[in-house]
C-alpha cells in the first residue's frame, strides 16, 4: 500500500464528512429563510437555528482538515487546483464568511424582522459556498485543471456544464440533508409536527434531487465522457449503486416516518457519490499527475498519518461527546437546570496572598536573570518558564484583593 | 527555477501582499481572545464556583457570550486564510508544503477541539452540571497554546528555514518535525505572541470597562470585570518587554538584514548606535535621537560588538526599510507605554490594596485598548515585512510564490469591503451584548421570548 493512497483516503474521508455535515448547515440557513411567515415558519424557523448552531463550527473546520491535509501531502496538486480554481474558492470563502458572521450576528438580534433579513443573507451564501465548492469539485473531475501555477482557464475550469450539474447537485443535496437532518432532530426532541413538516419537505427536495442527479449524468456523458464511463462502466459504478441504494432506502424510511435511521442512509448516500468519484478517477489526480506522483516526500506522509491518527484518537471522542449531547437534546434551550455549585468559600487568605507575591517576585527575578542577562537554549528556557511563573503566582496573587465586595471603599485587604 | 509550479509574472504582487496582509490584520485581534479570553471567562466562572456568588456567575456567561460571537467570526477569517495560502501563494504551497503543512495540518485538529468544546461549553450552561461545565472550558484554554504552537511553528520556519534539501525545484529528504519543532528561531516567536495575546484581551476588555466608569458605570459588577483583565494585562507587558529583548537578540543573529532594517542601520559597524524616531534615508537615520553604542549593546550584550548593516546584502535582498522601521518604533513605543502603566497599577494594587483612582489612568486604559491592537498588528508587520522580499528566508522570493491568476484587485477590494462590513457587525454585536438587561440568564433561554434564538449563551 502507498501512503500516498492512504492520506488521499483520509483526504476523501474529510471531504465525505464537511459535505454531509456543513452542507447539512448551508441547508438548514435556505430552510430558515425559506420558512416564510405561516404560523408555523417561527418554529421551523428557530428549529433550524438550534439544531445547528452548537455544531456548525466543527462542521465547518472539516473543510480546513482538507485543505491542510492536501496542501501537506499532494502540495503541487494543491497549488495547481488553489491557483486555476481562485475564482470559485475566493466565492466559496465569501460564502463561509457571510454564513458565519450570520450566526454571530443573531446572537445579538431581536426583532423578527432582522432575523429575517440576516437568514436571507445567510441562505444567499449557503446557496454560492456548496455551488462554488461543487463548482470546482466539477473542474477537477472533468479534467479542467492542469498541473502549474494558474495553467488553466480561471473561468471555464469551474463555468462548464459538468462544474454546473455538480454544483447546482451541491446545492440540492445540502437543502435535502439538512431537511432530513432537521426531521431527525424533531423527531428526537419529540416534536412530531415539526418532524413531519421536515420530512415532508425532505421527500419533496429527495426527490428533486435524485432528478437533478440523473439529469447531471446526461450532462457528463456529453461533457466529460471519460468519468461518466468510469462512473457507470468503470471503478466508480459500486459507489454509484450504493449512493442510489442509499438515497432510495432513505425517501423510502422518511415515507413510512422514519427519520431517525433515513439520516444515516442520506448520509451514506452523499459519501458514496463522493467515493465513487475518487474510484473513477484513481489513479490520476489531476491531468498528467497522478496521486503517487503527486504525493509528498515519505517522511511527510509519515507524519501527516501519525499526525491524523494521534489527532484523530483526540478528535473523534470528542466530536461523539458534541454530537451525543447535541443529538441527546443536552444543549437545547430548557434542556433542564443543573443544580448550584458547593460555593461558600472565601477566595484566598491575606496570609497565602502575600507568600504568592514572594514566589512571583523570585520567579521575576530568576526569569530575568535567565533570560535576559544569562545565554544558551537551555537558561533562556528556563528563564521563560520561570517568567511564566511570575505570571500565575501574580495574578493569583494580585486579584483576589481586587476582587473582594469591599474593595471600592478603599484600601481593604482580602479576607 | 527552484520552485515546484512554473514561474509567473504577477503584475498585482503588492496587493496580493496586502490582501494577505489584511486578512492577517483581521484575524490576529481574534485569535488573541480565542489565547487569552477563555481563560478569564473560566477563572470567573471558577470564582463563582468557589464563592458562590452570583456575580461571578453573571460575568462569565455575559462574557460567554461576547466570546462565542468573536470565536465565529474568528472561524471565518481563519478559514479565509487558509484559502489564501493556495489562492494568493499556490507555488509556496506547491513547493513547501511538505515541509511545513504538517503544522497546519495539526493546528486544523487543534482548531477542531477548540470549536467542539465552544460548542459544549457555550451551549452547556445551566444543561451541564456545574463541574462537567468547568471541565468543558479547560480544552479551550489548551488549544488556544496548542493552535499558537503550530500555526507559529510555520512562521518560525519561514523566517528560519530547514529540514529539507532542494533538487530541481522539488524539496526532498524531508524532515517535517525537525523544520517545524526542531528550529530555534520558533520559541521566542511563540512566547511573544502568546503573551502579546493575554495582553491584548486584557488591555481591550479592561478598556471598554474603563470607559464604562468614566460615564459612571462603576458598581461591583465592573469593578470585578475591569480588575481581571487589568491584572492579566499588568502582569503580562511588563514581561513581554523582557520577551521582546530575547526576540530581538534572536532576530540579531538569524536574522542580520532584518534587523539592520529595524533599526535604520545602513553600514555594518562596531558599537552601532541606537535611533529613536527619524527617518532612514539614504543609507541612515535622520531626525532621530540617536544613543551611542546602544544597539551593539542590546543585540549582543557588548557595547563594542559588530552588527550587520543593509549593505551586506545587495539592494534587491532588502525589506523597505521605513515600513519596517516604522511598524518596530511604534510596537516598542506603545509596548513600553502599556509595560509602564502595568507596573503603575502593580504599584497601587501592592501598596494600596487597590485599583488605582486617577481619572487620568482609566483614560489611559481607554486608549490602550485601540492601542494594543495597534502594536500587535505592528509587530507582525516588523517581522512579516522584515522578512520580505523572501517569503522562505534566503529560499524562495514573495514574487516567485505568488499565484499566476489575475484579478487580485478584485478580489482584494471585494475582501475589504466584507471585512468591513463584518467588522461594523462585530462593533453592533458587542454594543448590544454590552447593553443586555444584567438578568443572570439562570432560566434556561427559549424561543418564544422577546428574543428568539437570541440568547443562546
Amino acid at each position: 500500500v502507498h501512503l500516498g493512497d492512504v492520506t488521499m483516503v483520509v483526504i476523501l474521508v474529510g471531504l465525505a464528512l464537511y459535505v454531509v455535515l456543513a452542507g447539512a448547515d448551508f441547508g438548514a440557513a435556505v430552510w430558515q429563510a425559506a420558512a416564510g411567515r405561516s404560523p408555523q415558519a417561527d418554529a421551523l424557523r428557530e428549529h433550524a437555528h438550534e439544531s445547528m448552531s452548537p455544531v456548525w463550527e466543527a462542521n465547518h473546520v472539516w473543510l480546513i482538515f482538507v485543505l491542510t491535509v492536501l496542501w501537506t501531502a499532494f502540495p503541487e496538486a494543491l497549488g495547481s487546483i488553489a491557483s486555476t480554481l481562485g475564482v470559485a474558492l475566493f466565492a466559496a470563502g465569501l460564502g463561509i464568511i457571510v454564513r458565519g458572521a450570520a450566526y454571530a450576528l443573531r446572537t445579538g438580534i431581536s426583532t423578527p424582522a432582522a432575523l429575517r433579513r440576516i437568514d436571507a443573507l445567510s441562505a444567499i451564501s449557503s446557496v454560492l459556498t456548496p455551488f462554488a465548492l461543487g463548482a470546482a469539485i466539477g473542474g477537477i473531475a472533468s479534467g479542467r485543471v492542469p498541473v502549474g501555477n494558474a495553467a488553466g482557464d480561471l473561468f471555464a475550469s469551474w463555468l462548464n456544464p459538468t462544474s454546473i450539474a455538480i454544483g447546482v447537485l451541491s446545492v440540492v443535496t445540502s437543502v435535502y440533508l439538512a431537511a432530513v437532518f432537521l426531521a431527525a432532530d424533531a423527531g428526537r426532541r419529540g416534536d412530531a409536527a415539526l418532524a413531519r413538516a421536515y420530512r415532508l419537505r425532505a421527500l419533496g427536495v429527495g426527490a428533486v434531487a435524485g432528478a437533478i442527479a440523473v439529469a447531471g449524468l446526461i450532462v457528463l456523458r456529453s461533457d466529460a465522457r471519460g468519468l461518466f464511463d468510469a462512473l457507470l462502466t468503470g471503478d466508480g459504478l459500486p459507489g454509484v449503486i450504493v449512493s442510489v441504494l442509499a438515497g432510495l432506502a432513505t425517501l423510502g424510511l422518511l415515507a413510512s416516518g422514519r427519520g431517525e435511521p433515513a439520516r444515516y442512509t442520506a448520509a451514506l448516500a452523499v459519501a458514496a457519490i463522493i467515493a465513487g468519484w475518487a474510484l473513477a478517477q484513481n489513479p490520476v489526480i489531476l491531468p498528467h499527475l497522478t496521486i503517487r506522483q503527486a504525493a509528498a516526500p515519505h517522511d511527510t506522509l509519515v507524519a501527516v498519518l501519525v499526525a491524523v491518527g494521534a489527532g484523530g484518537a483526540l478528535l473523534f471522542p470528542s466530536l461523539a461527546l458534541l454530537f451525543g449531547l447535541t443529538l441527546g437534546g443536552h444543549l437545547q434551550p430548557g434542556a433542564g437546570a443543573s443544580p448550584a455549585p458547593p460555593g461558600g468559600r472565601g477566595l484566598l487568605a491575606a496570609s497565602r496572598a502575600g507568600m504568592l507575591g514572594r514566589a512571583a517576585v523570585a520567579c521575576l527575578i530568576a526569569g530575568i536573570g535567565l533570560l535576559t542577562i544569562a545565554e544558551g537554549s537551555w537558561p533562556h528556557a528556563v528563564g521563560v518558564v520561570a517568567l511564566l511563573g511570575f505570571l500565575v503566582l501574580g495574578f493569583l496573587a494580585a486579584v483576589p484583593g481586587l476582587l473582594e465586595p469591599g474593595q471600592a471603599a478603599g484600601g481593604r485587604p482580602g479576607r | 527555477v527552484l520552485a515546484a509550479l512554473n514561474p509567473v509574472v504577477q503584475e498585482h504582487l503588492l496587493e496580493g501582499r496586502q490582501m494577505q496582509a489584511l486578512s492577517f490584520a483581521v484575524h490576529i485581534p481574534l485569535v488573541c481572545f480565542g489565547i487569552a479570553f477563555p481563560a478569564m471567562v473560566l477563572f470567573a466562572e471558577w470564582l463563582f464556583h468557589r464563592t458562590g456568588d452570583p456575580l461571578y456567575r453573571l460575568l462569565a456567561r455575559r462574557w460567554t457570550r461576547v466570546m462565542v460571537a468573536l470565536f465565529a467570526v474568528g472561524v471565518i477569517t481563519g478559514t479565509i486564510l487558509s484559502f489564501e495560502m493556495g489562492l494568493l501563494w499556490p507555488n509556496f504551497t506547491a513547493t513547501y508544503g511538505a515541509v511545513f503543512g504538517l503544522g497546519f495540518a495539526v493546528e486544523g485538529f487543534s482548531f477542531f477541539m477548540e470549536a467542539i468544546f465552544i460548542g459544549i461549553y457555550v451551549y452547556g450552561w445551566d444543561r451541564l452540571s456545574p463541574r462537567m461545565h468547568l471541565l468543558s472550558g479547560i480544552p479551550i484554554i489548551i488549544t488556544g497554546l496548542t493552535g499558537s504552537f503550530m500555526v507559529i511553528s510555520v512562521n518560525g520556519w519561514m523566517n528560519h528555514p530547514s529540514g529539507f534539501t532542494l533538487h530541481d525545484g522539488r524539496v526532498t529528504a524531508v524532515h517535517p518535525v525537525d523544520a517545524l519543532f526542531g528550529n530555534p528561531y520558533f520559541w521566542h516567536e511563540l512566547v511573544h505572541m502568546y503573551l502579546a495575546g493575554y495582553i491584548v484581551t486584557g488591555f481591550v476588555v479592561a478598556g471598554a470597562y474603563a470607559a464604562g466608569r468614566l460615564r459612571g458605570r462603576w458598581s461591583r459588577y465592573e469593578r470585578t470585570a475591569l480588575a481581571i483583565p487589568l491584572t492579566v494585562a499588568a502582569l503580562a507587558a511588563p514581561v513581554q518587554v523582557l520577551v521582546g529583548d530575547w526576540a530581538a537578540r534572536d532576530v540579531a543573529t538569524s536574522q542580520p538584514t532584518k534587523l539592520a532594517a529595524l533599526e535604520g542601520l545602513g553600514h555594518t559597524e562596531r558599537g552601532a548606535p541606537e535611533h529613536l524616531l527619524g527617518w532612514y534615508t539614504q543609507d541612515r537615520v535622520r531626525y532621530g535621537i540617536r544613543i551611542p553604542k546602544l544597539l551593539s549593546l542590546l543585540a549582543f550584550h557588548d557595547p563594542n560588538a559588530r552588527v550587520q548593516g543593509l549593505d551586506a546584502v545587495p539592494p534587491r535582498d532588502r525589506p523597505p526599510v521605513n515600513v519596517v522601521r516604522v511598524a518596530f518604533q511604534t510596537m516598542v513605543g506603545i509596548g513600553t507605554l502599556m509595560a509602564l502603566l502595568g507596573v503603575f497599577t502593580l504599584l497601587v494594587r501592592v501598596r494600596r490594596r487597590r485599583l488605582p483612582e486617577s481619572v487620568w489612568f482609566y483614560r489611559a486604559l481607554v486608549a490602550l485598548a485601540p492601542l494594543s491592537v495597534v502594536a500587535l498588528i505592528a509587530g507582525w508587520v516588523t517581522t512579516e515585512v522584515g522578512r520580505q522580499p523572501w517569503v522562505v528566508y534566503r529560499v524562495m522570493r514573495t514574487a516567485d510564490a505568488v499565484t499566476g491568476a489575475g484579478g487580485i484587485p478584485v478580489g482584494y477590494a471585494t475582501l475589504a469591503a466584507v471585512y468591513a462590513a463584518v467588522a461594523c457587525g462585530v462593533v453592533w454585536i458587542l454594543r448590544r451584548l454590552a447593553r443586555a438587561p444584567m438578568d443572570d440568564g439562570g432560566s434556561p433561554p427559549t424561543a418564544p421570548g422577546p428574543i428568539p434564538g437570541g440568547a443562546e449563551a
